[in-house]
């Protein structure tokens, strides 16, 4: 009797890990026909652009304080390590392009997409979902107005627009505050900080490639955004939980792209 | 809201973006200081480069002059040949000299060329036939012990 519990309970946990499992890729399924449905259907978003705008004034506009702030307090910080470390080698003159570099490569891109997933991705999730609980979605469709057309294409646009711009923003005003710390503060040489600086930063290789970065994270991030919102269960727990979802996947899809980015972008000198 | 608000906040918001990435380009970027259309490229063979990379400035007298655009190893002679590419506006003599060097300690590995006395000016698909190999301090080490070794010998057989 004891052995057929066990095997009852080792059963019952399998079939729990499929269902998980197939719930998952279930999931990803209709994520993925959403996003090819939405992209197919994004014809009135662009052309009554009106409506982009509205939502880019509400994703990136809305977000510009919290990148901007970020953004100089970000570069302030790697102005004062930076210097810490570089001094003891007697290379502070370096500090231009280590500020530059890691700003422009990859603080600029991700740290602007996850402040952009937690202000921007979680506005748009609860404000779908709250369409969708309060019906607003389906009443559309009894108008014969396509909601993913007129809803959700122009927020995906607003933050595919809104996130190469934030993240070049944000990498601006780190510079700005290193500059603020390293020459203003600390006494770093500007002609040497704003010379190597130039001397070692590519426009192709790292300015490009840190843009590229970001209209990938944009990318990301507003479909999960969008998704998340139109999935929603149309309950307050629901939008609650859905807002929750989008942070936390477009967080670690941010991170997890990034790896991905950074490893196909700067294999190291020689290698091309 | 109205309509015209926001669209002057969103314009605002895309013209500063733009202002950004053109501030990234070419006050942080190297965009600025030469595009590819006005330079021209010159071959050098070296023996042994090095950790010179693409990208490594090229400078004379300490000026930026140009960058290493290519390196390849040529399978027939067993050398590196490294492609510079020099901005159309300095011209230097057929004869200059280029040596890898290095700049300061920890410093990268540039090209530093140094212009020779001939009339005739280099031109695009030029070689240059003096060079001078990087410096690898495994062989800095085994000279210097090598001549060390050589000069005990030679105070043994002078007190024989």
């Amino acid at each position: 009797m004891a052995e057929r519990a066990a095997v009852g309970s080792v059963r019952a946990g399998l079939e729990r890990l499929g269902a998980a499992v197939t719930a998952r890729i279930l999931r990803l399924g209709f994520a993925s026909r959403f996003f090819a449905y939405m992209l197919l259907h994004s014809g009135v978003a662009l052309r009554r652009f009106a409506l982009t705008v509205r939502e880019i004034y509400f994703a990136g506009v809305l977000s510009l304080i919290i990148i901007l702030v970020s953004g100089l307090f970000v570069g302030m910080v790697l102005g004062l390590q930076g210097y810490e470390t570089l001094q003891r080698y007697g290379s502070s003159e370096a500090l231009g392009i280590l500020v530059a570099l890691s700003l422009v490569r990859e603080l600029g891109p991700v740290v602007a997409g996850l402040l952009f997933a937690s202000r921007a991705g979680s506005a748009i999730t609860a404000e779908i979902g709250l369409m969708k609980a309060t019906e607003q979605i389906a009443a559309m469709e009894m108008m014969a107005v396509d909601p993913i057309a007129r809803v959700v294409a122009p927020r995906f646009w607003a933050g595919v627009i809104s996130m190469p711009l934030l993240a070049a923003l944000f990498s601006a005003m780190g510079i700005f505050g290193g500059w603020l710390v390293g020459v203003q503060l600390i006494g770093v040489d500007e002609g040497a900080f704003w010379s190597q600086m130039q001397a070692s930063v590519d426009f192709r290789e790292d300015v490009l490639n840190g843009v590229i970065k970001s209209v990938v994270f944009g990318v990301a991030v507003s479909w999960i955004a969008v998704f998340e919102g139109y999935d929603a269960p149309p309950t307050a727990e629901g939008v609650s939980r859905a807002t929750t979802r989008t942070v936390v996947t477009s967080s670690l899809a941010i991170l997890a792209l990034d790896f991905v980015l950074t490893a196909f972008m700067f294999t190291g000198g020689n290698a091309r | 809201m109205k309509r015209s608000t926001i669209d002057a906040w969103v314009g605002a918001f895309v013209a500063a973006g733009f202002g950004a990435l053109l501030f990234l380009a070419l006050k942080v970027g190297n965009l600025a200081s030469f595009g590819p259309e006005d330079a021209y490229q010159v071959q050098a063979k070296f023996a042994n480069i090095g950790g010179l990379k693409v990208r490594a400035p090229v400078k004379s007298a300490g000026v930026v002059v140009g960058r290493v655009t290519d390196i390849r190893f040529d399978n027939e002679s067993y050398e590196a040949i490294v492609t510079l590419s020099i901005a159309s506006r300095y011209q230097f003599p057929r004869d200059t000299a280029a040596k890898i060097l290095t700049s300061g300690l920890l410093g990268e590995q540039y090209i530093g060329l140094e212009a020779g006395g001939d009339g005739v000016m280099l031109k695009n698909g030029d070689r240059l036939r003096l060079t001078q190999s990087a410096v690898v301090l495994e062989n800095l080490i085994s000279q210097f012990l090598y001549s060390r070794a050589a000069e005990g010998r030679e105070e043994k057989d002078a007190k024989k």
